[in-house]
């Protein structure tokens, strides 16, 4: 059995990107969709790591960091009305709406709480019969199965007090936004790991043959990055584009089933705006009309409540690859982890975060 | 949010696939993890959890080595997956 522990061993990763110097002939630009994907390459230096003529762009896989303002406005507002309690993901208590965020909103009162699952929330609501529990449901494919479960739960139980809203969006889409620009720069993607465990990477492959750009689905560990990177490059010097999978330990091609079936069930794929980028569509997730007793949308009349985003941020062109953080006047200055002007600054999995933590502003 | 932790089910119980649950032990802090997705595994299996379900089976050497990882980043703190030993031992 292969020794796993490689997956972050400096020897092997020292080995790795010295193959790359050696396979690259002319320069490359490559994308990594995931959040967590672009902490651990950042984290590690692995773009310092890479012969300059490998480019590491950072794409807009962090979901917490692409809900839209509004959705954010709309919890607080959902979160504020008497007799809801309303739960959420911790990272997304400290996301700003257009004026607050909710943690200020349960500093004035509202019944904000912290859940490791949607079934926390789901709990909650089969034990607190006299109050409405809202759960705040974001995040891509990986999280969407969890979060559909929990409303199939709660209509199969019957309950009548607990509710979503959804804040879901979908990674393919974004990548054909990508690639479908007349500026796209991007030549060759990673694919999200645990977004193709859950999906499995048929749409991947869609995409590899349709805009002939290459694709590896990689893992989260310096090495899994390093190896996918080195795929890519070996695919793009040869004149190929296809869909590869690094991640074997946890991705295989159909994904998993009973997931998707849930999936399914619960949810139809609508159009979503993503903060930073705007409306994109078919991108996201919103419940089926057989689940509409349970959108909080709907019960809570939340559809009025839109906003605008600061016209400093470029985050638009840092979250499609055509900018860097530091190409960013207000980097570090006017726009911090903790005063974030726009979506990559917001989350520590967003690039600008990862780009100021790692004190790349330096 | 986005974290996967691999964990050991230590007990699995109910009949209904969509509610069917695993104890699962996370080097010492257990969760209560839906196995719906999972309909596969037994007691002693390796699951990959995010939040709250397990997405896939692993193998225990690769659970171990995510495990310990993500300690050495310090993931686990930021989602309540606290340690009880630095070394991370999934056994």
């Amino acid at each position: 059995m292969k020794y796993v522990d490689e997956y972050r061993d400096p020897r092997v990763a020292q080995a790795i990107a010295g193959r790359i110097s050696r396979q690259v002939t002319r320069p490359w630009v490559l994308m990594e969709v995931c959040g967590g994907q672009t902490h651990t390459l950042m984290r590690y230096g692995i773009d310092e790591l890479l012969p300059p003529e490998v480019e590491l762009v950072h794409g807009p896989g962090c979901p917490v960091c692409v809900t839209p303002l509004e959705m954010v406005d709309r919890a607080i507002r959902i979160a504020s009305t008497p007799g809801v309690i309303f739960v959420a993901y911790g990272d997304m208590l400290r996301v700003p709406g257009s004026h607050a965020d909710l943690f200020q909103a349960r500093a004035k009162g509202a019944d904000v709480r912290v859940a490791y699952s949607p079934l926390d929330a789901v709990k909650l609501a089969r034990t607190n019969p006299d109050r409405r529990v809202v759960f705040f449901g974001v995040g891509f494919e990986t999280t969407a199965p969890a979060n559909a479960m929990a409303v199939w739960q709660a209509k199969r139980e019957g309950l009548r007090n607990f509710s979503m809203l959804v804040s879901h969006v979908l990674v393919p889409p974004a990548m054909r936004l990508i690639l479908s620009s007349p500026s796209n720069r991007v030549q060759g993607f990673i694919a999200p790991g645990h977004v193709c465990t859950v999906m499995g990477f048929s749409e991947y492959e869609a995409l590899a043959n349709e805009f002939r750009v290459p694709m590896v689905v990689g893992g989260f560990e310096p090495v899994d990055l390093l190896e996918a990177i080195s795929m890519l490059v070996d695919q793009l010097e040869q004149g190929r584009a296809e869909i590869e999978n690094q991640y074997v330990r946890s991705v295989n091609y159909a994904g998993n089933v009973p997931a998707q079936a849930i999936l399914r069930e619960v949810f139809e794929v609508s159009d979503r705006k993503w903060r930073g980028i705007g409306p994109i569509a078919e991108s996201g997730y919103r419940l089926r009309e057989a689940y509409a007793a349970f959108d909080a949308e709907r019960i809570f009349g939340t559809a009025d409540v839109s906003a605008d985003e600061p016209a400093e941020c470029i985050s638009a062109l840092v979250l499609q690859g055509l900018k860097k953080p530091l190409d960013c006047p207000a980097f570090g200055t006017r726009c911090t982890p903790m005063n974030p002007l726009g979506a990559p600054m917001v989350s520590t999995e967003g690039a600008c975060a990862a780009y100021y933590q790692y004190r790349r502003h330096a | 949010m986005c974290l996967a932790v691999p964990g050991r089910v230590l007990s699995v119980e109910g009949e209904d696939p969509a509610f069917r649950i695993g104890h699962v032990d996370f080097c010492g802090v257990r969760k209560t993890v839906n196995l719906a997705f999972t309909p596969e595994v037994v007691v002693g299996d390796f699951v990959l959890v995010h939040v709250g379900f397990a997405l896939t089976r692993m193998d225990e050497e690769e659970a171990a080595s995510t495990y310990r990882y993500l300690a050495q980043i310090g993931a686990l703190e930021e989602e309540d997956f606290v340690l009880r030993d630095a070394g991370g031992s999934m056994s």
